[in-house]
């Protein structure tokens, strides 16, 4: 698979003799062996969606969450450890309630991502802390316009027009990239999302998957939430119908 | 810079410079009904500081949520600090974003905690609050007093509005009255709270809160009426007077 760490890889405050910080590296590993998320900037928003990985038949639909809502304009999507993703939202809560106490006003969605990728980031710094074994999309909509960010368990953040992590991320961003996201609306999106999600789900290896889908956007007026439920059910009646169309071929 | 305080307190030296011992700004009564369908509140739009009339654009009550109103008198800056806290709790509540949200009798436990813990530690919230709301068809009315006495009624009313609105309110009031009754009942009462209360202006809000939401309406006066004979030459038959 990849190259064998030999002794470099035990502490998160060693580096290899070719530069690389192993245990981080792991981390990232934990976070490509869960389900896909993906995250699309609309024109008029962002939309998130996650492939939950349904692990037993007993589970309740609609529990274990996997998109969060930070504040009222923003949300993240955690894929990887679901309990270190726990705590990265509950932080990021915590950094967005501490910025409106303070400034009088939502944190902005770039200070955010800021925010949550140094906390991420201070755990790779200590050999008595491990790295986080999650990835994080975050999507709010503040002054400046719908944003979209990813952070990765190193505490690289950048800004994305369309992101993806987990098992099916290549595929996923192969499907983002054919998408004219600047001309799409959210309700467009959200379709295409779950279309997406249907689609890189791989039948052979993983049996059921729930999906779950939050928006932020006009429509929304401006507010994280869950995908309405009308609309959900239409996108995934949607990428049903997509996915017969593709295997007819 | 140590603060006087008596021998025998049991507080720290600097404990004394940040407890609450008497409002600087503050609003006169809050008096609310519920009506057929929801609840209907009515305060004044002014700001006393001491016995001068200082601000006359005060919103003495907001929405909570989605389902509460909120009027307070007393302290503005501690009904502002009020907000708030039940900005973080109503914040809280939305994210689980799970369809349920908190309901009148539940923000008005809450503000009960709030106000009877800060009663205990000799560090009041100074306000008197109305907390009104309509949750799935049930109506909710209740007060809590800054040191945390608290009840649900039919109408409530704060301060001054306890005296000279709540009689009128027992006598007049009725299940089910319509909107237009309900304003016209609050609107007597803070017409003879505007006369008698020498706290109130005559600007003021109503504000209504239904299962489709609250809504205030814009400030307005009150039409007055001073032509009683009484006032005409009242010096006269007085004894002693100039």
């Amino acid at each position: 698979m990849s190259s064998i760490g030999t002794g470099y890889d035990l502490s998160v405050t060693t580096f290899s003799p070719d530069g690389r910080v192993f245990q981080i590296e792991y981390a990232a590993k934990a976070v490509d062996n869960s389900g896909t998320v993906i995250g699309i900037k609309c024109k008029d928003g962002i939309v998130m969606g996650v492939e939950k990985l349904i692990a037993s038949k007993m589970m309740l639909p609609g529990s274990n969450r996997r998109i969060h809502s930070v504040h009222r304009h923003s949300g993240m999507a955690v894929a990887g450890l679901a309990a270190d993703g726990r705590q990265i939202v509950a932080r990021a809560k915590s950094e967005a309630t501490n910025y409106q106490s303070v400034y009088g006003e939502p944190i902005p969605v770039k200070e955010l991502a800021e925010r949550v990728a140094s906390y991420v980031h201070l755990c790779t710094l200590y050999w008595w802390l491990r790295p986080f074994g999650c990835g994080i999309i975050l999507g709010g909509y503040d002054r400046d316009g719908p944003q979209l960010y990813m952070v990765e368990p190193s505490g690289i953040s950048y800004r994305y027009f369309g992101a993806a992590i987990g098992k099916g991320k290549q595929a996923a961003k192969t499907e983002i990239e054919k998408l004219k996201l600047s001309e799409m609306t959210c309700r467009e999106g959200v379709i295409e999302v779950a279309k997406i999600i249907y689609n890189v789900h791989d039948e052979a290896k993983d049996k059921a998957f729930e999906l779950e889908m939050s928006w932020v956007c006009d429509e929304s007026k401006q507010q994280h939430q869950k995908v309405p439920d009308d609309l959900l059910e239409e996108a995934k009646a949607a990428a049903r119908t997509a996915l017969e169309e593709m295997d007819a071929d | 810079m140590a603060s006087k305080q008596p021998e025998n307190s049991l507080l720290g030296p600097e404990a004394d410079s940040q407890r609450t011992l008497y409002p600087n700004v503050t609003g006169t009564s809050v008096v609310a009904l519920k009506y057929k369908d929801g609840i209907l509140m009515a305060a004044d739009m002014g700001g006393s500081y001491g016995s001068t009339l200082r601000y006359k654009n005060v919103e003495r009550m907001k929405a909570i949520g989605k389902h509460s109103l909120l009027g307070a008198s007393g302290e503005i800056s501690d009904f502002q600090e009020i907000l708030r806290y039940l900005d973080d709790l109503i914040l809280y509540d939305n994210m689980w974003d799970d369809g349920n949200s908190l309901g009148p009798k539940e923000v008005h436990n809450y503000l009960t905690r709030l106000m009877y813990n800060r009663r205990n530690k000799f560090n009041p919230l100074w306000n008197s609050l109305v907390l009104g709301g309509i949750k799935n068809g049930e109506k909710y009315l209740g007060t809590v007093s800054m040191i945390g006495v608290n009840f649900e009624d039919d109408h409530v009313a704060t301060g001054f509005g306890n005296h000279l609105a709540r009689p009128i309110l027992r006598q007049e009031w009725h299940e089910n009255l319509s909107f237009e009754d309900g304003v016209r009942l609050l609107e007597k009462c803070m017409r003879v709270l505007l006369y008698r209360d020498r706290s109130a202006i005559n600007k003021l809000q109503i504000a209504k809160i239904t299962e489709e939401g609250m809504t205030i309406s814009q400030p307005y006066s009150l039409k007055t009426y001073w032509e009683f004979s009484a006032f005409e030459n009242p010096t006269q038959g007085a004894v002693g007077s100039w």
